[in-house]
C-alpha cells in the first residue's frame, strides 16, 4: 500500500519526547519507521515529503469543533469543516452533537463517520449525553461508544439537574467515556449576550457573569467529589474565567479527573474587543475582563490547562449580520489555532514549542482517550503536521477553506506556517 | 511562574479604538459629537427656531428622510418627523408592526430597501443596543440615532442639554469643557435600562457637570459608575436631591424588566419626586423627565406639573435639536 517519507525536517513529538532531526517513513496509514536524516531501512518507493528547515509534529487535535452535518449544511459540511482543519494542521477533530438532528444515537453517530462524508482528516464525533440534549434522559453511551463516539456532552444546553449530572457521571464511566461539560447556568444568562462587567453596561446590553460558568463547574466537581470511586472524568469546555480555572486547579489538587480547555480567543481578547457591537466577537461563554484572559494566559503557562481547542463554530453570514443581540454564539478557529499559539504563546510569552504543540496533539488526545493520536511514535497513525515554525503571516479569511467567515482573526499576524498536513498517511492539505 | 509576575509583564493584543460613524452626518453616538459640533448643533436649533417657516421649509425642500421605528414612540418619533418636515423634506414613517419587517425581513434588508427607494438618510428607533451602527455600517447613509435598546438616546441628551442651558446658562451655545461647571445632575430611577440615562452619563460630564445616579441595586449596578468620569453613585434621594441643581427622573421600564421583582411601593417610599421632598431638599432645582411620565410611581403629578418642572418645555426643545441634526445629516456633518 501506500508509503509517504517525510525527509530532513525536525521532529518534535511532545508524548515520547523526542525533539531532534529525524526522517519518518508513514505506511498504511501508520508511523512505521523513525530513523536519523537519510538512515530509514525501508523509504524505498516511496513519495517523498522534502521537510529541511521545517518542523515535524503529531497532526493537531482538536477536541471541541462544530462541523454543522446533519442539518445545518449551508454554515459548513464535514468536507469543508475538516478542509479547514486540514489547512489549520489539524489531523483529528472532535465534533459537538448540537446538529439537526442532534447527535443522540447510532445511526447520526455513524453517519458523520460514513466516507460519503468526504472528510479529510479524521472525524471524531462526540455525542449527546441525552435524548434530545434535552437533560432529561441519558442516552446508550454503550451503543454510541461501540458506534465510534469518544466522548459525551450537551454543549450548548449544559446539564443543570443535579440527579442527571451525577447519573451522566456514572454512566459515562462505566464504559469509559469522559463527560464534557459546556459549563454555564442558564438560568443566570437569559437574555445576555456579553460578558457582564462595565463594557456590557456602556453598550447596554445584559451580561453573563463569571459565576454563571464557575457555579456550574464547582457544582460539578461536587459531585464528582461525591462519586469518587466510579473513576468518572469530567472535562470542562472552553473554560473563559478566573473562577472556573481555579476550581478546576484545586480540584486536580484534590486528586480529581477533572480536565479543562481554552479556547485562542479567550487568552487573547477580551470584552472591550467587542468594539461597537461587531458580531464576530459574540461567542459563547463570552469574551471576560482583561484579568480573566491574563489568567487563562497563566492557567496555560502553569499546565492547569489540558488542551488548546477552538470552539469552531461556523456561521453564515447572514446570520451574524443582524443586531448583537440576536446573533448567534461563535467564531469559527481551525485555520487561526496553531498561529495564534505559536505567535502568543511561544513568541511573545515564550512557552517552549514542545509544550505548545502538546497542548495541541499529545494533551488533547489524552483527554479524550484518543489511543494512537496525538503522537509519531512507531505504530501510531500517520498523523502528522510539517511546518515551518519562524514564518510569520498574515490571515486572510477569504482565502478561508471553511464554509463561514465568521472569524475575529481576518488580517491578524500569525506564526508559524503550515505547508503539509498528513493525516493517516495521506496529504490532506499542501500549502499553496 | 510567579503569577503576578506573569501578569505585569504578558503584553496582550491591543483592543482597537472604537471607529467613528462612516457617514459624517450620522448622529449614532452623543460621543460622535466634538465640542464645535455641539455648538454648531446647538446654535442651528436656536437661529432654526427664529426662522420664518416658509424660507426654513426651502433649506431641504423634497430631501427624502425614513423614520424606522422597531419601537413605539410618542414625542422622538412626531418631533423627528415635524422637524424633518419644517425644514421642507419628504418623511415616510415605516414601524415594525405594518411593515414587511413583521415577515422577517433583515435590519440589513429594510435598510437597503429604503435606500433604493430614495431615502437620504433613516432616522432608527430600535429594541436591540447597536442596531444604528449595523444599519449605518451596511447603507453607509446617515443614520440618526432616535434611541436604541437600552444603550444611547443621543438627541435627548441634546435637547435636554438645551433646557439646562436654557434655565442655567440663558441658551449659551458655546460649548466647551466648562459650559456646566459647577452643575450637578441628578439621575434617578431606572438606569441599568435607560439609554437616556447613558447618553447623559457621556454628555454631561464632558462639559463639566457633576453626575449623580440615585436608584435601588436592581436598576442601578455599582459599576454604573465606572462608565466614564465625573459619575458618581449615591444610594440616598435626598442625600443626591440636596447637592443637586437639575433633577432627572426616569420611567421605570416594565418592558425591559426582564423577571427583575421590584416593590414598586418600595421604590416610591425611597425614590419618588415628591413636593415635598422636592421643597425641603432641592427647592430651585429644575425638574426633567425624558417622559413617559407615570404620575405616581417616579414623581407625582403635582411635581410634574409645577413650578420647577421643565417636562413640557424639554419637549419643544426636542424639536429644535432635531431640526438640528437632520440638517447636519443632510447637509454636511460640518465640525
Amino acid at each position: 500500500m501506500s508509503a509517504l517519507v517525510i525527509r530532513n525536517g525536525h521532529l518534535i513529538d511532545p508524548a515520547t519526547g523526542v525533539d531532534a532531526p529525524k526522517d519518518l517513513l508513514f505506511k498504511d496509514g501508520k508511523v512505521a519507521e523513525i530513523a536519523a536524516p537519510g538512515k530509514l531501512k525501508h523509504a524505498d518507493g516511496a513519495e517523498v515529503v522534502d521537510a529541511a528547515g521545517l518542523v515535524v509534529a503529531p497532526g493537531l487535535i482538536d477536541i471541541h469543533v462544530h462541523l454543522r452535518e446533519p442539518g445545518q449544511g449551508y454554515k459548513e459540511t464535514i468536507a469543508t469543516g475538516t478542509a479547514a482543519a486540514a489547512a489549520g494542521g489539524f489531523t483529528a477533530v472532535a465534533a459537538m452533537p448540537n446538529t439537526t438532528p442532534v447527535n443522540d444515537n447510532v445511526d447520526v453517530t455513524r453517519w458523520m463517520q460514513a466516507p460519503e462524508r468526504g472528510a479529510c482528516v479524521r472525524v471524531f464525533p462526540i455525542a449527546a449525553a441525552t435524548r434530545g440534549s434535552k437533560g432529561e434522559a441519558i442516552n446508550d453511551f454503550a451503543a454510541l461508544k461501540s458506534a465510534g463516539a469518544v466522548a459525551v456532552t450537551d454543549d450548548g444546553h449544559p446539564i443543570l439537574k443535579d440527579n442527571i449530572m451525577r447519573e451522566t457521571l456514572v454512566a459515562a464511566a462505566r464504559v469509559g467515556l469522559s463527560v464534557i461539560q459546556h459549563a454555564e447556568d442558564t438560568r443566570l444568562t437569559q437574555g445576555a449576550s456579553m460578558n457582564a462587567g462595565p463594557t456590557a453596561f456602556k453598550l447596554g446590553l445584559r451580561g453573563m457573569p463569571t459565576e454563571a460558568e464557575s457555579g456550574l463547574v464547582e457544582r460539578d466537581i461536587r459531585l464528582l467529589t461525591e462519586l469518587r470511586d466510579s473513576r468518572a472524568h469530567l472535562h470542562v469546555a472552553h473554560t473563559s474565567n478566573a473562577a472556573a480555572i481555579a476550581a478546576v486547579r484545586q480540584a486536580r489538587r484534590n486528586g480529581l479527573r477533572v480536565t479543562c480547555e481554552v479556547a485562542p480567543h479567550h487568552f487573547l481578547l477580551t470584552d472591550e474587543h467587542v468594539g461597537l457591537y461587531d458580531t464576530h466577537f459574540k461567542m459563547n461563554p463570552p469574551l471576560r475582563s482583561s484579568a480573566d484572559r491574563d489568567a487563562m494566559i497563566e492557567a496555560i503557562l502553569d499546565g492547569v490547562v489540558d488542551a488548546i481547542a477552538t470552539d469552531h463554530a461556523p456561521h453564515a453570514a447572514h446570520e451574524k449580520e443582524v443586531e448583537f443581540e440576536r446573533a448567534p454564539n461563535g467564531i469559527t478557529g481551525l485555520e487561526t489555532a496553531l498561529g495564534l499559539s505559536l505567535r502568543w504563546l511561544h513568541k511573545e510569552w515564550k512557552m517552549p514549542l514542545g509544550r505548545v504543540l502538546s497542548l495541541l496533539s499529545a494533551q488533547p488526545a489524552a483527554v479524550l482517550g484518543l489511543k494512537g493520536r496525538g503522537t509519531l511514535a512507531v505504530g501510531s497513525a500517520a498523523d502528522a503536521v510539517v511546518f515551518d515554525p519562524k514564518a510569520e503571516w498574515t490571515y486572510r479569511v477569504a482565502e478561508t477553506k471553511s464554509k463561514s467567515r465568521n472569524t475575529p482573526f481576518d488580517g491578524w499576524p500569525m506564526q508559524g506556517k503550515v505547508r503539509w498536513t498528513i493525516s493517516e498517511g495521506r496529504i490532506a492539505h499542501t500549502a499553496s | 511562574m510567579n503569577p503576578a509576575h506573569a501578569r505585569r509583564t504578558l503584553q496582550s493584543p491591543p483592543v482597537p479604538a472604537n471607529s467613528s460613524p462612516f457617514n459624517p452626518g450620522s448622529l449614532l453616538s452623543i460621543d460622535n459629537l466634538s465640542f464645535e459640533a455641539l455648538s454648531r448643533v446647538l446654535e442651528r436649533a436656536t437661529a432654526l427656531t427664529r426662522q420664518d417657516p416658509l424660507e426654513r421649509a426651502r433649506i431641504l425642500a423634497k430631501r427624502k428622510v425614513a423614520l424606522l421605528f422597531y419601537e413605539s414612540s410618542t414625542r422622538t418619533r412626531t418631533s423627528f418627523e415635524l422637524a424633518a418636515k419644517a425644514l421642507g423634506c419628504d418623511t415616510t414613517l415605516v414601524s415594525s408592526l405594518s411593515s414587511s419587517i413583521e415577515k422577517g425581513e433583515s435590519l440589513k434588508d429594510t435598510g437597503l430597501t429604503l435606500r433604493a427607494l430614495g431615502a437620504e438618510a433613516i432616522i432608527l428607533r430600535h429594541s436591540a443596543s447597536g442596531a444604528p451602527w449595523l444599519l449605518e455600517q451596511h447603507t453607509e447613509l446617515p443614520v440618526l440615532n432616535a434611541g436604541d435598546g437600552m444603550h444611547e438616546h443621543p438627541t435627548q441628551a441634546l435637547l435636554d442639554l438645551r433646557t439646562m442651558l436654557a434655565h442655567l446658562r440663558k441658551g449659551s451655545t458655546d460649548m466647551g469643557p466648562d459650559a456646566l461647571k459647577g452643575v450637578t445632575v441628578t439621575i434617578t430611577g431606572d438606569i441599568l435600562h435607560s439609554r437616556v440615562a447613558r447618553s447623559n452619563m457621556l454628555l454631561l460630564p464632558r462639559l463639566g457637570a457633576q453626575v449623580v445616579l440615585c436608584g435601588p441595586k436592581e436598576l442601578l449596578p455599582d459599576l454604573a459608575a465606572t462608565a466614564g468620569p465625573g459619575i458618581r453613585v449615591e444610594r440616598d434621594f435626598e442625600a443626591a436631591l440636596r447637592q443637586s441643581q437639575v433633577v432627572m427622573m426616569l420611567r421605570i421600564q416594565a418592558e425591559r424588566l426582564a423577571g427583575l421583582q421590584l416593590d414598586l411601593e418600595d421604590y416610591k417610599r425611597s425614590f419618588q419626586l415628591t413636593e415635598e421632598r422636592l421643597r425641603s431638599f432641592a427647592p430651585s432645582a429644575l425638574v426633567l423627565h425624558p417622559g413617559p411620565i407615570i404620575r405616581g410611581l417616579e414623581l407625582t403629578g403635582e411635581v410634574a406639573d409645577g413650578p420647577q418642572s421643565a417636562i413640557l418645555e424639554q419637549i419643544s426643545h426636542g424639536v429644535a435639536i432635531r431640526m438640528a441634526v437632520v440638517e447636519r445629516a443632510l447637509i454636511g456633518g460640518r465640525a
